[in-house]
């Protein structure tokens, strides 16, 4: 295909896939570089899970071409992919053991016994689950279900990672602990890897790349910052964090006539008369600003660091605000003003 | 709710059917224990005598073994066919699954007289009457309904994210159902066979017209029935009381829940 | 066969075809014999066999009535108490339903008999001075064959209970209903499902009923799998034998159809 091509590990062509009436893969087309871990981010029913499923070779897509390090493996089976996946719910075999569950590739690739202990032994170091070998899973928590899991994924050296919302079933600590960990580790094996979520958050901290997905296709490719800071659309402002979107017309360069009325001075040099998006971060307002807002707070909630604010602003503007939580919470009713600067709005 | 009078009327009454679901099963040790040369209740005395008659008595132990094989024999075709045919019923998508379903479970709905005649009517023809292999084709279509529901539900229930994970990790299709399903599916294997065992073992009306001279035990039982009511009967049903009490334990044991085999 | 997953099935049901479905239509062939309806019209008009097929009717019917009268309390219980007592209660129910058949008829004679342990221990009492006939009568095989079927009627009741969230008759209290409206107005519609299942099963069962009549009928109580059976092995009879089984597979079909059709608007409406 095109030239950039040659430097991408996993190559996703054109894929679709339709269940009866319902399109889940519309042409989706995406690259994923060697090392590289990328997030594919989208609400249940996206079309997320179809899609890894189709790299992994459970689904096999109507049409489009699925090739890592340009060998085409679209129509191979799974078993034939070397992919190595961590499940939602982890899969682990329950009427073997913790040694057998991570054996099991390396035993299905007629590895040598002694080989096979040695790789088991490290991949177990490398998830710190050393002496665990003769426990079944059940017999484990959550956590090192989950460590089991990934080293029976990357044990047999996969050419590719798949991690299919492997934090769910975690609480919050402990969530955050694997998360690093599966960084740390993908990083250290240079393992080129998808990852989905359905979390927004858990996204922006683990990926190189994140692809936004809904209604089976791709809304936007890019860098963590980019999706945040400059989001290609409005399903993408809305579901990567808090968000204020409007929409309005370039008046004239440098400003955008809210369709409410109000002006706002923006950095876009998009021509006048350009139908646009505004989005506006909550944490970007401060005290003052080149575009100033007052309005009445309508709902005010104390988040320890920070101060959430609801206004109403003159206009019929609704604005979400985050303060820097600093003296008592403005109670509903006070008359609050807050400004924002050009640089901060993202216009698209 | 367990204070009411009216859940105490619910257990009283429970009490009373279940002794009368147990009763017949009871009654029956005493009277093999019995000193009298016929039957009479209560015993008169204890004596071992017609557990020994019947030890004693070649007709009596040939009966009781060839039922065993044949119990047995049906068990390894019923699953040999049935676990397979579960597979298809349950994850096959081919035209025809819900008639073959239904064909499969037929045999329980077909009043077992009219299967034992027209079996009898072609074993006949066949030459295939007093045959151990007939009476196992016999049975084993009689147990095919219990394996197919069995490992049905097992089956249903069954996570399948565990085969794409073990297919996943390079498993062929055939190494995936030694190494994961078929291990992961034993409860449900070993409450099928267990029931398709005795399914055959208790099996009386089609042995009836099918075993002809070689007497199974429950047609040798039958027969003992109408001619002559003596304490020997008796012995043999304790014995086939205590066999059905292991085979429940096992299942209840190594099986899939007690639950599961009664459907 | 179209579509994926057929061939396993194959074997299975190639046994199925052979010695099920072919000796069954065979046999029903030989009704036909001679091109006539004569040996239909011989089962469905002559007295003397409508009355065995009368009887069979009125016995499934009976049996259907006293296993669900003794089975939904039994289901009901199981499904209600404790996981403790549930497995008894289980143990109870699973014991007699896979003991042979025959070690409980024989039971039944010891039990039922002219010198049997009821009739002793009644004029032993004094309750009695003569015997009450309760073997080789109507009692008897009715006695017997309840015996037989009620776990049939159990174990789909204890479905039904079970599946009832246990929260709702919680909820009912809650709001001042009486158990025995609890009962009446909770339980008893949302198990209809599970009481109708359990009694198609029990009365089709009957219908084609063999060992326990013929024994504990003692030759005097007619049902229509004794008349094949004695057709068969007696009379040598098989065209009537055919006609017969075949009168007997349409009704037990037929019940079968119907109650699939029942359950179908029963599901559909409850949506």
């Amino acid at each position: 295909m095109s030239a950039s091509a040659g430097s991408a590990d996993l190559l996703i062509e054109g894929v679709g896939k339709r269940f009866g009436e319902v399109v889940a893969l519309d042409h989706v087309s995406l690259q994923v570089a060697q090392g590289e871990l990328l997030t594919i981010l989208g609400p249940s029913g996206s079309g997320k899970t179809t899609l890894l499923k189709v790299v992994a070779g459970f689904e096999t897509p109507d049409g489009g071409r699925v090739t890592v390090g340009g060998a085409d493996i679209t129509s191979l089976p799974p078993a034939k992919r070397d992919i190595g996946m961590v499940f939602q719910n982890y899969a682990l075999f329950p009427h073997l053991s913790v040694a057998a569950n991570v054996a099991f590739p390396l035993e299905m690739r007629n590895v040598a016994k002694p080989e096979i202990e040695r790789r088991v032994g490290e991949a177990l170091a490398m998830v710190e689950l050393k002496g665990y070998e003769a426990r079944l899973p059940r017999q484990l928590s959550g956590g090192q279900q989950q460590r089991v899991a990934l080293a029976r994924a990357i044990v047999f050296d996969p050419r590719l990672l798949l991690l299919d919302e492997p934090f769910g079933a975690l609480d919050r600590k402990l969530r955050e602990t694997m998360q690093l960990e599966v960084r740390r580790l993908q990083r250290r094996l240079g393992l080129t890897t998808i990852f989905i979520t359905h979390d927004q958050e858990e996204a922006l901290v683990l990926s190189d790349r994140i692809a936004v997905m809904n209604r089976g296709t791709i809304q936007q490719i890019a860098t963590t910052t980019e999706i945040y800071e400059r989001p290609a659309n409005d399903f993408v402002a809305d579901f990567v964090g808090e968000s204020n979107i409007f929409h309005g017309t370039m008046s004239a360069p440098g400003t955008v006539t809210l369709d409410g009325g109000r002006a706002l001075q923006v950095c876009s040099d998009k021509p006048a008369g350009t139908k646009v998006g505004v989005l506006m971060r909550p944490e970007r307002f401060a005290g003052s600003g080149a575009n100033a807002f007052t309005g009445e707070v309508i709902e005010s909630v104390y988040l320890g660091t920070s101060f959430k604010l609801r206004l109403a602003c003159e206009g019929g503007l609704e604005l979400l605000v985050r303060q820097p939580a600093r003296g008592a919470l403005p109670a509903a009713g006070t008359k609050v003003t807050v400004g924002i600067d050009p640089e901060s709005i993202h216009v698209f | 709710m367990s204070r009411t009078p009216g859940r105490r009327l619910l257990v009283v009454s429970c009490g009373l059917i279940y002794f009368f679901l147990m009763l017949p099963l009871l009654v029956v040790f005493p009277i093999s224990l019995s000193s009298a040369p016929y039957m009479q209740f209560p015993p008169p005395g204890l004596s071992w005598q017609w557990y020994e008659r019947y030890l004693d008595d070649p007709q009596w132990i040939d009966a009781t073994w060839r039922s065993l094989y044949i119990g047995s024999a049906t068990a390894v075709f019923a699953l040999a066919l049935g676990v397979p045919l579960a597979f298809s019923l349950v994850r096959g998508k081919f035209f025809g699954r819900i008639l073959i379903d239904r064909l499969a479970l037929a045999p329980v709905i077909v009043p077992t007289i009219i299967l034992s005649v027209a079996v009898y009517g072609l074993f006949a023809k066949l030459k295939l009457i007093g045959t151990w292999y007939g009476l196992v084709i016999a049975h084993t279509i009689l147990a095919l309904p219990f394996v197919v529901l069995v490992i049905g539900a097992g089956l249903r229930d069954f996570d399948r994210s565990l085969e794409q994970a073990a297919e996943g990790l390079g498993a062929s299709r055939w190494r995936t159902l030694a190494r994961v399903t078929l291990p992961l599916l034993r409860p449900s294997l070993v409450s099928a066979g267990l029931l398709a065992f005795i399914s055959s073992f208790d099996e009386v009306v089609v042995a009836l017209f099918l075993a002809g001279a070689n007497m199974t035990l429950p047609k040798k039982m039958f027969d003992n029935i109408l001619m002559e009511i003596d304490p020997t009967i008796a012995a043999v049903s304790v014995m086939q009381i205590l066999l059905v009490s292991i085979v429940l334990v096992l299942i209840g044991r190594f099986g899939r829940g007690l639950k599961d085999s009664a459907r | 066969m179209t579509g994926r997953g057929f061939l396993p099935a194959l074997p299975a049901l190639i046994l199925l075809f052979v010695f099920f479905l072919f000796p069954v239509v065979r046999m029903l062939g030989f009704s036909l014999e001679g091109g006539t309806l004569d040996w239909y019209a011989k089962a469905l008009g002559e007295q003397l066999y409508l009355r065995v097929f009368w009887n069979t009717f009125e016995i499934a019917l009976l049996v259907t009535f006293f296993c669900l009268l003794l089975g939904y309390p039994l289901g009901f219980l199981m499904a209600t108490t404790t996981p403790f007592w549930a497995t008894v209660g289980f143990i109870f129910v699973l014991l007699p339903l896979w003991t042979s058949v025959l070690v409980r008829t024989y039971a039944w004679m010891v039990l039922l008999g002219r010198n049997g342990v009821f009739n002793r221990t009644l004029m032993e009492a004094g309750i009695i001075s003569d015997p009450i006939p309760l073997l080789h009568n109507f009692t008897g095989v009715l006695i017997g064959m309840v015996h037989v079927l009620l776990p049939y009627m159990v174990l789909p009741i204890y479905g039904a209970v079970r599946k009832v969230d246990p929260a709702i008759p919680a909820a009912a209290a809650g709001l001042g209903a009486s158990s025995f409206s609890i009962f009446r107005r909770i339980y008893l519609p949302l198990t209809l499902n599970g009481i109708f299942a359990g009694s198609v099963l029990v009365f089709v069962l009957s219908l084609g009923f063999f060992i326990t009549p013929a024994l504990l009928g003692g030759g005097r109580v007619m049902m229509i799998a004794v008349l094949i059976e004695q057709q068969v092995r007696e009379a040598l009879n098989w065209p009537f034998a055919a006609a017969l089984s075949a009168v007997l597979l349409v009704f037990t079909f037929a019940v079968y159809a119907l109650a699939q059709r029942f359950t179908r608007t029963e599901t559909e409406s409850a949506r």
